[in-house]
């Protein structure tokens, strides 16, 4: 086989390490990354496009190499060597892919339990959950909570191990064609939009009034798929205030692209004022509704 | 020596045959039509997404588009395209003189066409919209006829595909000449055999899961319909149990085709014969427990997700052996960069991207995030347009001569690859930047912030519209024009180059010799004999016919 010399080889892998780090750190794919868990999500794509560099510049520098290098010259009828295979080789690069996704798997893990995912409240019983969450149980989500006896997983993400619990700010989501419903069980507001406060854990329970949707804040990574007669979770904690795109992920009829709406982080005194503007709001229009009747 | 034989007429190719060298070109023909179809569904898609809003057409008529356009090339492109090449070349290559069972053979392929023509006709009672993967309750509340139709058309395509895989299956193991043991057929064979375990194992459960979703739909029961109290997520089980291996079947038949055209035009072994032939076997059975890897946002719990995250990127493994091995194969050849080659370098390009990005999405973490965008979108066509179809026609410009005693043109063949080439990554590779950014897909109208980044994937496609051309008039032209073939132009090794171009309606006139393993190139160089350069006996068989 023909191995350029050791030096050029040593050359060569340098700049490629090289090059693989620095634009695993420095790609500029993804948008801003607004909540605890979108931080650690993007340290581990960086990880993953680090590696993924080295090895797309190693394949198609190998493809590219031989092309040129190896390109059968003008009436030159012979053949390459008899090379059947090399068995170091081989186990080499049956060995490092290993090592590599075992590695990418517990560091996935890692960060899939810190973001919540396998919270033993979110994987608990369904009933549990029913009484762990009284409160969320507002009247006009009761009629699905109904239909679902028996024992059942919640699903999607919990609450972080590393979060102290019970000062979550808890908000019901009803997703329907094409629009996202907020409901505020502490206070009884209920928005088109979701209103947060910044540095507190948020826990979005979550379903379907008509066919499956997903809920996704692209600026959180976060995704769930909300489902008719099921409960589902999404947990997360904000930590820049702003307003971000909430967007439906899950193929739900013809306007799929038009369900959107926002998501908007309030610094802690305004996510007091918008409160006290919409349950003053939300009271005026039951008060009117009454005075209607 | 061809003269004595009879030569198939034209008629034959337009009836119902049991030749699997006629059964193959019918296959392909036919899947080349609905690839034309489905391609220009993709392209009013690309024009719709030009602009942000839905100014083209109406959005229930963008996702009949989509649903039609991934259906179409799936079943009626990909899937065929397949068993195309498998009914072609597995009797040649093993040096039988038919499949197993020819008859059955026969009704497979005529099972294709009723079914893609009824599946077309969905679009006069408003097509299906809910999307190639027909997840209910959606399905069941768009369009109920257009629906009806896809499912009726899907099981019929279904049954097509396990009535071909019981074929080479059994041709495989059955047929082959004497001298030739399971480790010295030629790898497509392997591919083939790992390809039909996951058509068997997968397709019943999609007939199920479409079955009962048809219940569902006419009968008024609730197996997956929330409402009734009826499960839309076992649906997704059922539907990913096959759909997952699907991806498999529609990209192990190619990956046989590059380690076929790698050898040839590189003059060289394959790389890792055992090694290649093993991995197919160990991604086909790893393929049947990746399934929920589609769900991850959907109902599934953490540790569910946590068991099939570590199951899909086990798959890196044995894939990337096979890119190493062919990457090695390539490596201090003599490469003849005709339009074949330039094809099989091409797939493993692109490929390498989509299996890199595939490793992504495996991590649940991350899929989290990319899930349902365009960077699945991204990922999953360089999977199968990157791989499949440049591997596919790495295999048309390879065969050709074979199929057809005739050469193509290896100019208007260099141009087809170069555009498809360029036009291919101008299409998909934005596609993953706006992903990640926050474009979800299966949508008709989106926010203008994506928009730049879509006129170039827009103006991509239309340059792969438009590298069809030379295409087809090199295939039409070389047909009826081109220049003679002789029996082996590429100086190959397997079986199939031993008859003539086109072969005999009996395949060969006497039992073929397996003079050498199917890769042994240049032993010419420490030739065993010394007398006899292996060049010198392939010009024999050469001039032989």
């Amino acid at each position: 086989m023909n191995i350029p010399s050791n030096i050029i080889t040593l050359i060569a892998g340098i700049a490629l390490t090289l090059i693989s780090l620095w634009y695993g750190q420095n790609h500029g794919l993804l948008p801003i990354a607004a909540s605890e868990e979108a931080a650690e999500i993007d340290g581990l794509f960086n990880f993953m496009m680090t590696i993924a560099t080295g090895l797309f510049l190693l394949v198609e520098g190998v493809l590219v190499y031989s092309v040129i290098r190896f390109r059968r010259r003008k009436g030159d009828t012979t053949d390459g060597p008899p090379v059947e295979g090399n068995v170091p080789l081989e186990i080499v690069w049956t060995a490092i892919p290993t090592i590599i996704v075992f590695i990418l798997a517990v560091y996935s893990f890692d960060v899939y339990n810190t973001m919540g995912g396998l919270d033993p409240m979110a994987s608990h019983d369904y009933l549990a959950s029913h009484d762990h969450h009284q409160m969320v149980a507002t009247e006009e989500d009761n009629s699905h909570l109904v239909a679902m006896d028996g024992e059942q997983v919640a699903l999607g993400l919990g609450q972080s191990p590393y979060n102290e619990a019970g000062n979550s700010l808890v908000v019901n989501v009803n997703g329907i064609q094409y629009a996202w419903i907020f409901t505020y069980p502490d206070t009884g507001i209920v928005s088109g939009e979701l209103h947060v406060p910044v540095n507190r854990p948020v826990q979005l329970n979550m379903t379907a009034g008509d066919v499956l949707h997903a809920f996704w804040l692209p600026e959180f990574r976060i995704k769930q798929d909300v489902i008719p007669g099921r409960e589902s979770e999404l947990s997360f904690t904000p930590t820049k205030v702003g307003q971000y795109p909430v967007i439906c992920a899950e193929l739900c009829g013809a306007y799929h692209g038009g369900m959107k709406t926002t998501l908007t982080v309030h610094s802690a005194e305004d996510y007091q004022q918008w409160l006290q503007d919409n349950t003053i709001a939300q009271t005026e229009v039951d008060g009117n509704v009454a005075l209607g009747q | 020596m061809e003269k004595e034989h009879p030569q198939r007429k034209w008629q034959d190719y337009f009836g119902f045959s049991t030749d699997h060298k006629v059964i193959g070109i019918q296959y392909l023909v036919t899947a080349f039509f609905f690839y034309f179809v489905g391609g220009a569904l993709a392209e009013a898609m690309r024009v719709e997404l030009a602009t942000p809003d839905p100014d083209f057409v109406q959005p229930e008529f963008y996702n009949q588009l989509m649903t039609m356009h991934g259906s179409i090339m799936l079943f009626l492109w990909i899937l065929p395209a397949g068993a195309a090449f498998a009914n072609y070349l597995i009797p040649l290559m093993i040096g039988a003189e038919d499949m197993a069972f020819p008859r059955l053979n026969g009704v497979a392929f005529w099972m294709i066409p009723p079914g893609g023509i009824f599946f077309l006709s969905s679009f006069f009672v408003g097509a299906p919209q809910a999307g190639w993967t027909s997840y209910p309750p959606l399905s069941l509340v768009s369009g109920q006829w257009g629906e009806e139709i896809w499912i009726l058309s899907v099981l019929l395509l279904g049954t097509s595909s396990i009535l071909g895989a019981i074929n080479f299956v059994t041709t495989i193991l059955r047929m082959r000449i004497p001298d030739m043991d399971i480790h010295s057929m030629p790898l497509f064979c392997w591919s083939m055999l790992a390809t039909s375990a996951l058509i068997l194992l997968g397709t019943p459960v999609l007939a199920a899961a479409l079955i009962l979703l048809s219940f569902d739909l006419i009968a008024g029961t609730a197996f997956f319909n929330p409402a009734g109290g009826g499960d839309p997520i076992v649906y997704q089980h059922m539907f990913w149990f096959y759909s997952h291996p699907a991806v498999y079947i529609m990209v192990l038949p190619f990956f046989g085709v590059i380690s076929e055209v790698l050898p040839v035009h590189a003059r060289k072994p394959i790389f890792g014969y055992r090694a290649i032939a093993y991995s197919s076997l160990a991604i086909s059975f790893l393929g049947l427990i990746v399934w929920a890897h589609h769900m991850f946002t959907s109902g599934t719990p953490g540790w569910l997700r946590m068991f099939f995250m570590a199951t899909t990127m086990i798959i890196a493994v044995p894939t990337g052996i096979k890119v190493f091995s062919w990457c090695a194969t390539l490596w201090g050849g003599k490469l003849n960069l005709n339009s074949a080659l330039l094809f099989g370098i091409g797939f493993l390009s692109s490929f390498l991207i989509g299996g890199l990005s595939g490793v992504m999405v495996a991590s649940v973490p991350f899929d989290i995030h990319v899930h349902d965008t365009y960077f699945v979108v991204a990922h999953f066509h360089y999977v199968l347009f990157g791989g499949a179809v440049f591997g596919l026609f790495a295999a048309v410009y390879h065969w050709f001569p074979k199929m057809s005693g005739r050469m193509v043109n290896e100019t208007l063949g260099r141009i087809h690859f170069v555009l498809t080439f360029i036009g291919f990554n101008l299409t998909f590779l934005p596609m993953h930047p706006l992903g990640l950014q926050g474009m979800n897909r299966r949508i008709a109208l989106y926010d203008p912030k994506f928009q730049a980044l879509n006129e170039l994937v827009s103006i991509g496609s239309y340059i792969l519209a438009v590298s069809t051309f030379p295409f087809i008039i090199n295939i039409v032209w070389s047909v009826f024009k081109g220049e003679k073939a002789p029996r082996n132009p590429w100086r190959a090794l397997t079986l199939e180059w031993q008859t003539a171009s086109p072969p005999i309606i009996e395949n060969f006139e006497e039992e073929p010799v397996l003079w050498a393993g199917p890769y042994e190139y240049g032993i010419d160089i420490e030739s065993v004999d010394g007398d006899e350069e292996v060049e010198d006996m392939l010009a024999e068989v050469g001039s032989s016919s």
